[in-house]
């Protein structure tokens, strides 16, 4: 399925959709968050969203999992379809979305629990009735978090450096075994070291996921993504291929903050 | 002459800070002061067969058996009564989303409730449990009565304590796919029980000094007997109290001062229990 968008560049991907946005608006309280936005993101494939505080990414990407239902007073109009099916038709169980659609967030926030209980709870609570064991090693190798850990599994979570704790909520998403990773600012925490870490981790998950980052570093968008969507004020600007987003941009305003002219 | 507005600053702090001291001190020396009285009329009185007697017209043979076991009693029904209500409360206002004018008229009707005098919970008592729904003079009626006393300081401690939960821990639990009963069952309640229980604890101590209300819906005074199940009659410990107190003989203060003691060591033993719970919880989250 193709969607017409304002941006001829969509046309270019040729990766398989899993993701589209068809024409959402997204508002608290009345006032557009998100204006009238259309977006298809490919599988398999890293995406960044930039822009400047306050232009809607986070809320954008917390679409993607029903995570607004959270707050009061949002309303989404407008269709995300994953997978072809409108993840907000009534017949779909938010619960179920955030199943396959799952989420790191700006601070790690492991639970107060033992490493091993932040991973396994996800699987255990969803009725997953193979070897807890083997899902949590699993997930924590594919984290490369799991040579750090293995000797203190029963150890709190709380324990690690900022950098593992994140890596420890990857692997904690990644047992749930996902189609599609959301990470919001995943590293606005770390520090240059840590960032890295979970920069190379990006490469060796998007073979199995597809990843959406939203991320305030332009060199980060520029160093990990496929594909870059570029918003300011709620709308889309830009979407394409990273390399032309950052190069040679088509609109003067991604030009201008992706050289950091502002934002 | 910048200098001396800066002098007069630091003396405008310092005698600041002595008058908090001051004041601090004093609560504490007058609470040694009752203490000290209190313990030099009754430590002589207090013995295993103080322990172990009913009350009697001789001050010689007066026990508080009855009375102790009565507050037993209380507590462990109203116990059982306050903490499924008023936790339930607590989650359903702080963890579910706001719907409606509802919660907002629950809310302000608990904070009300938390200041209304307990002499009028006792009415209430004697109305709705005692008469109405015909418990009689019993444990249960009096339990019940605690309970409603209780429950907004419950309902408060523990929405408190709810709250205090980051956020970021329901959204994780959330963005795993867990509905909200996992993430209030596994997530929540765990980081949240210490503050619960302590403010639970707290609200219990209060119950056992609380005289009024049960003597609203007719505990007796004088009971020769320990209650054998909850619909029986029953004394607690602060009605005793007051009993022996308001003898014209002297022996019968000293009596009143050693059950006055009995009741303090009730009392810190609940504050040490909670003390042991928090640290006991918080040592298992880390």
């Amino acid at each position: 399925m193709i969607i017409e968008t304002p941006n001829s560049s969509v046309g270019k991907l040729n990766a398989q959709e899993i993701l589209q946005a068809i024409n959402v608006t997204i508002s608290y309280s009345g006032n557009p968050a998100i204006d009238n936005l259309s977006l298809s993101v490919p599988e398999h494939q890293i995406t960044a969203v930039i822009g400047p505080s306050g232009c809607g990414k986070s809320t954008l990407l917390r679409s993607f999992n029903r995570m607004n239902d959270f707050i009061p007073d949002v309303e989404l109009k407008g269709r995300i379809l994953y997978m072809g099916e409108d993840l907000y038709s009534s017949e779909i169980d938010p619960v179920e979305v955030r199943r396959r659609i799952g989420m790191v967030f700006q601070k790690p926030n492991p639970f107060p629990k033992s490493i091993f209980q932040n991973v396994a709870w996800g699987p255990s609570i969803n009725g997953y009735t193979g070897s807890l064991e083997e899902r949590v090693e699993k997930s924590l190798h594919q984290a490369v978090l799991w040579d750090e850990v293995k000797d203190r599994l029963q150890d709190s979570a709380l324990e690690l450096s900022g950098g593992q704790q994140q890596r420890l909520c990857i692997a904690r998403a990644l047992a749930m075994e996902p189609e599609i990773i959301l990470m919001d600012e995943p590293c606005s925490a770390l520090d240059p070291i840590s960032t890295a870490h979970i920069e190379d981790l990006m490469f060796e998950l998007k073979l199995r996921y597809t990843i959406i980052i939203v991320t305030h570093n332009m060199q980060q968008a520029a160093r990990v993504s496929d594909f870059t969507v570029f918003l300011e004020n709620g709308r889309l600007v830009e979407f394409g291929n990273t390399q032309e987003v950052f190069t040679r941009p088509k609109e003067k305003r991604t030009e201008e903050y992706v050289t950091g002219r502002f934002g | 002459m910048k200098n001396q507005s800066l002098r007069q600053r630091y003396a405008i702090g310092r005698i600041f800070h002595l008058v908090c001291v001051g004041l601090t001190w004093l609560g504490v020396f007058v609470l040694f002061i009752l203490l000290f009285h209190v313990s030099r009329e009754g430590v002589a009185w207090l013995d295993l067969q103080f322990l172990d007697s009913f009350p009697s017209r001789f001050p010689q043979k007066a026990g508080i058996k009855s009375a102790l076991l009565g507050t037993v009693w209380l507590i462990s029904f109203t116990a059982t009564i306050s903490i499924p209500v008023g936790v339930a409360a607590a989650i359903y206002l702080e963890e579910y989303p706001k719907r409606s004018g509802i919660s907002h008229f629950i809310e302000i009707n608990i904070a009300n409730l938390a200041g209304v005098p307990s002499i009028v919970y006792g009415i209430l008592g004697l109305v709705i449990f005692v008469r109405f729904m015909g418990f009689g003079r019993s444990i249960v009626a009096g339990s019940l009565t605690m309970s409603l006393l209780i429950l907004p300081v419950i309902i408060i401690a523990a929405r408190e304590a709810l709250r205090a939960v980051p956020t970021s821990i329901r959204q994780s639990a959330f963005a795993l796919g867990a509905t909200h009963w996992q993430t209030i069952r596994s997530q929540v309640l765990p980081v949240a029980l210490p503050g619960i229980l302590t403010g639970v604890i707290l609200a219990l101590s209060r119950a056992v000094g609380e005289t009024a209300p049960l003597i609203m819906i007719g505990a007796l005074t004088y009971v020769a007997f320990v209650p054998e199940g909850p619909m029986d009659p029953f004394t607690v410990l602060p009605i005793q109290i007051f009993n022996w107190a308001s003898r014209p003989q002297d022996e019968f203060h000293q009596v009143a001062a050693a059950g006055i003691i009995v009741l303090l060591v009730v009392l810190l033993m609940m504050n040490g229990v909670a003390i042991w719970i928090r640290h006991w919880a918080e040592r298992r989250q880390r």
